[in-house]
């Protein structure tokens, strides 16, 4: 009874460490102070550039403290927070994510009537929950950063809420999220009893060191955080909230939330399982797998039923959660402690690169729609500016859009040469070195089903003159603007650098396969 | 080794065979940047592109070394090491003529057809399909394989979609479903040969290293040839994977049309050569009754639905598929004879057909219909044009003289050594070929001209010009074949000794009086290979 007296020892903190969550949260409460301080010295682009910088610094810092030690692991916090390749490289990620966001939400802000500098700081607080999960190394580290993530985004669709649809948009995430925030931290709390840790690493220690019978507690607890961040990523069956809340939401905010937000999902996701339950895998290698059929399918299957541009892409970024389940599903045959002292191996290296690549082509898609949305907006507020039939001729409206859009489209559909065929490359190669032929194959035929929404696109956009009937609502179609002339900047730039990133790494993929490679879990002992 | 080594040492000072896909590749690019205020020249920069890389494969054919089985020309360079990928290509004796068939194919219906609006883009993808061609028939990577065979996909769909004829949307997206499907499977199935296959120094996508090496096991080997097959079968296409043939023929521009016959096609024959004899000759052996069934299916009903088509491009459409048929049955019947047959076969059927669908377009091009009811007595308004077809159809049909000859007779002789039964029911397909083109030759051609008809013009000099290099092609080869047979059978007999050390199926070989020992209807022997 003596130790529980024991004084609290403070842990100590490796300051540098979290300069990229000290970095994020640090520019979201200067631009919220000096917002409130003073509201008018603060011009959007001030908020915009700050959020750039933000991001850009977060990624640089991560960039070089990759340099110094990515491939030997530095946790803190007593173990609570690692800093490992894997961390790290999804922090570049992040930090990058978040400089195209604010870019291609810099001219979107007044049309959604949002005010720039609560957007960019709910914006980097997001971004900080989703550094803080990548490199999470505790149960309870994990749920704070799920929940700064959450509810700043929550509050970001909320933003633009002068529109129906956002509001709605909102408050379904809300609810949903709210739920499965509470399937997680119940699942934290039966691992916590069956185990008596929160540590991740420590769990997994736990786990392969005693010889234990099935332990159901356990395996409910297991089955609950994968309810709880199935819900995050949007795998099916929980996927029910994603095509509303992003087909409601501000189409730039939208890419944050089919990119990064998804990612960090992913990242908790692979570090719980590969880190703290591996040793359980025979139990939660058929759940996983069994998610990845359902998503592939449903995504795919409702993808080619859509009309809607936006919610076509919606349910595309559920197919291609699918294919990074795929990947996470690669348990080598033989699990036992050998497997686990590698970090997950294949099937955390290649679900990485996937969410990588996947993240640009999602932004990158999404800035095109908030682009488009920018041109097509009819005069009713809620209508929906993305029907299938308004994409119609914009290949004669605006032949480099519609060409880079085309390139983003044609790597989701995994189209050689572009990073999306590269992609699912590796997860394919992953799911057959774990023996999964038949996961392997079925994904394969879902992205050819998928392929379908997105050629119906293409065809949409490259269809000739006099085949679309509302040429003539659209306000550009008579003015003729050239080329770039009219679009936004900053957008353009977006949507430029994810279409160089999906080029350049499907035609020379080594580099970031490299990266991808090193970015393995981490075991703190 | 070491002869092959020298022998392509000297010529590979110039690396020819990327020279060949980069050159049209670059040629894509820079019609693309072409500034939008002169899409006139798209078509005279693309065609100059196109036609360098048409006398470059000449030259190709040219430096090739006969007899020398082996690969010639070699590169390799590494690409990704992380996954064993390397830019491997290399040019034998059944890919050469391929190569030279592509790149000579593109800048003549480049320069030849008129695509009638947008020529920028249509210049720039039919580059990137040739390029894309040459470099699936060059490739020695399983993944550079992959990455060429769809990259050909994507300019053709658009091709079809944008400068097609009425059902030209529905049409795009059923071939591009039905290709991306087919190699959905070949993709997984590359990964596995791959990982599965790959020596203990590390994984290797050379297609080398996987064939000669022979790790698989045999269930593997032969789960992942089934899955090559299928998509080699849908691209060749065989009864009944073929239904995306006719929509995608019928409603593509005239140019697409032919580079998909000529070109495309082979993709599929060649592929099942390559990827399918060479890598998994167990597995070859195992499923060649079912591939020889599909292939004489596709011989017979390929001729019975064209005889039964109203539209004249879908009857040259189907009658690919009975042609592709030939090709099948000769590859899977192991013996030299059929197999080098099944190459010549490709490159005439190349000829004859592309010129086919060529012939059919000028034709719609003056009447905009292509309903054989609605034409007749063309022959009296148009004879050269008639003439021109009439050669055309019979090198087509097989007459002896004429190239078509030449691969369907090697094909059967060598065939019938093997597989009697088939070979006797396929022959039957050669008298169908007969019946059906001749049958729609004498509606189109013979006959009482309405008024319409009567006003047909005659073929004009751009266009006799379009038409000469196959014509030439027709007879020279139909004549002398020598050369094409020259360059294919070494490797065509060291692919089937390759097959036959690694499958146990004894190649019965005329050359060789030991081996055959079941080659009692020996009548044949004779008759080639001297």
């Amino acid at each position: 009874m003596a130790q529980i007296q024991d004084v609290f020892v403070s842990p100590t903190v490796d300051w540098w460490v979290l300069v990229p969550q000290i970095i994020l949260v640090g520019a979201a409460l200067g631009l919220l102070l000096v917002a409130s301080l003073a509201p008018r010295a603060l011009p959007s682009w001030v908020a915009t550039i700050t959020t750039i910088a933000t991001g850009a610094a977060a990624a640089i810092v991560a960039a070089v403290q990759w340099g110094m030690w990515g491939s030997t692991p530095r946790p803190t916090l007593n173990g609570a927070f690692v800093s490992d390749g894997f961390s790290l490289l999804l922090t570049v990620l992040i930090g990058a994510g978040v400089a195209m966001t604010a870019l291609v939400a810099h001219s979107a802000l007044d049309r959604y009537d949002m005010a720039p500098p609560e957007f960019a700081a709910l914006l980097l607080a997001s971004a900080a929950g989703a550094v803080v999960m990548a490199g999470a190394n505790d149960l309870i580290v994990l749920f704070l950063g799920l929940e700064s993530l959450s509810i700043a985004l929550y509050v970001l669709i909320a933003l633009a809420g002068r529109r129906a649809s956002a509001r709605e948009s909102a408050m379904k995430y809300f609810v949903l999220g709210a739920f499965s925030s509470a399937f997680f931290l119940y699942g934290v709390a039966l691992v916590y009893g069956s185990t008596g840790g929160t540590n991740l690493s420590g769990i997994g220690a736990f786990l392969f060191g005693t010889v234990r019978e099935t332990d159901y507690l356990l395996l409910a607890g297991i089955a609950l955080l994968l309810v709880g961040l199935g819900f995050k990523v949007a795998a099916v069956p929980f996927h029910f909230w994603a095509p509303d809340v992003y087909e409601g939401a501000p189409s730039p905010v939208t890419g944050y939330l089919a990119s990064i937000a998804k990612a960090a999902g992913f990242a908790a996701l692979a570090r719980v399982l590969y880190v703290a339950v591996f040793q359980q895998s025979t139990a939660w290698k058929p759940i996983v797998v069994a998610l990845a059929f359902a998503t592939l399918a449903v995504g795919a299957v409702m993808a080619i039923c859509q009309n809607d541009v936006k919610r076509m892409l919606a349910y595309s970024s559920i197919s291609h959660a699918g294919f990074v389940l795929v990947g996470l599903s690669a348990v080598p045959a033989a699990s036992g402690l050998v497997q686990w002292t590698e970090g997950g191996g294949d099937a955390v290296s290649s679900s990485v690169f996937y969410l990588i690549v996947y993240s640009f082509m999602a932004l990158g898609s999404f800035a095109v729609l908030s682009v488009i949305g920018a041109e097509l907006r009819s005069p009713e507020p809620d209508a929906s500016a993305h029907a299938l039939s308004r994409y119609g001729g914009l290949a004669r409206r605006r032949p480099v859009l519609a060409l880079a859009f085309t390139v983003l489209l044609l790597a989701q559909a995994g189209v050689p040469l572009t990073a999306g065929f590269v992609a699912k490359f590796e997860v394919i190669r992953a799911a057959i070195g774990a023996s999964g032929y038949v996961l392997a194959a079925v994904a394969m035929v879902t992205a050819v089903v998928s392929a379908f929404a997105y050629l119906r696109v293409v065809l949409a956009m490259y269809a000739p003159e006099g085949s679309t009937d509302d040429d003539d609502d659209i306000p550009s179609a008579r003015a003729g603007r050239p080329r770039w002339g009219g679009l936004p900047l900053t957008s353009v730039f977006a949507i430029s650098l994810a279409v160089a990133v999906t080029v350049v790494v499907g035609v020379l993929p080594q580099t970031l396969l490299e990266w991808s490679r090193d970015a393995v879990l981490s075991i703190i002992l | 080794m070491g002869s092959l080594l020298a022998a392509s040492g000297s010529a590979s000072d110039f690396p020819l065979l990327n020279a060949l896909i980069f050159v049209p590749a670059v040629g894509a690019l820079l019609v693309a940047l072409l500034p939008r205020s002169r899409p006139d020249l798209a078509r005279p920069l693309g065609t100059l592109f196109a036609a360098i890389g048409g006398a470059l494969a000449l030259a190709l054919a040219w430096q090739f070394d006969a007899a020398d089985a082996g690969f010639q020309f070699v590169s390799q360079q590494s690409w990704i090491p992380a996954l064993g990928i390397s830019w491997h290509v290399g040019v034998d004796g059944i890919s050469l003529w391929l190569v030279v068939l592509t790149s000579v194919v593109v800048p003549i219906v480049l320069a030849g057809v008129d695509p009638h609006h947008d020529p920028k883009p249509y210049t720039a993808w039919m580059l990137l399909l040739q390029a894309g061609s040459v470099g699936a028939f060059v490739a020695l990577d399983l993944f550079l394989f992959f990455v060429m065979f769809e990259v050909v996909l994507v300019p053709m769909y658009l091709l079809i979609a944008g400068w097609g004829y009425e059902g030209r949307r529905y049409a795009a997206t059923k071939f591009f479903i039905y290709t991306m499907a087919g190699s959905a499977l070949l993709l997984v199935a590359i990964v596995a040969t791959a990982v599965l296959g790959s020596p203990d120094s590390g994984i290797t996508f050379d297609l080398q290293t996987l064939a000669e090496g022979q790790l698989l096991g045999e269930n593997t080997a032969r789960l992942c040839f089934a899955a090559f097959a299928i998509a080699f079968l849908v691209k060749v296409p065989v009864v009944p994977l073929h239904t995306w043939l006719p929509d995608a023929h019928t409603e593509a521009p005239t140019a697409g049309s032919v580079v998909l016959a000529a070109v495309l096609l082979k993709l599929g024959t060649y592929g099942l050569l390559r990827f399918g004899l060479y890598l998994f000759p167990e597995a070859s052996d195992w499923a060649a009754p079912v591939l020889v069934t599909v292939g004489v299916v596709g011989v017979i009903w390929g001729a019975i639905t064209a005889a039964m088509q109203r539209d004249l491009k879908r009857l040259v459409a189907y009658s690919s598929v009975a042609h592709m048929g030939f090709i099948v049955l000769g590859i899977f019947a192991f013996t030299a004879q059929a197999v080098g047959g099944g190459v010549i076969q490709m490159v005439n059927h190349g000829i004859s057909t592309g010129a086919l669908f060529l012939l059919v377009g000028m034709l719609y091009e003056r009447r905009h219909t292509r309903q054989i009811d609605e034409l007749a007595g063309i022959q009296s308004a148009a004879p050269v044009y008639a003439g021109v077809f009439t050669l055309i159809m019979l090198s087509s049909v097989g007459v002896p003289g004429l190239n078509g000859f030449v691969g369907e007779f090697l094909i059967l002789i060598g065939s019938f050594e093997t597989r009697p039964v088939w070979t006797i029911i396929a022959a039957t397909g050669v008298i169908l070929a007969a019946l059906y083109l001749l049958w729609a030759y004498q509606r189109v051609f013979h006959g009482p001209p309405a008024a319409a008809d009567r006003q047909t013009a005659d073929l004009r000099r751009g266009e006799l010009l379009t038409l000469a290099p196959f014509v030439i092609a027709a007879v020279a080869l139909g004549v002398y074949p020598k050369p094409l047979l020259n360059a294919v059978e070494p490797a065509a007999d060291k692919l089937l000794e390759h097959f036959e050390e690694y499958s146990g199926f004894e190649v019965p070989e005329p050359g060789d009086p030991v081996v055959v020992n079941h080659g009692d209807d020996a009548g044949e022997h004779d008759e080639d290979g001297h």
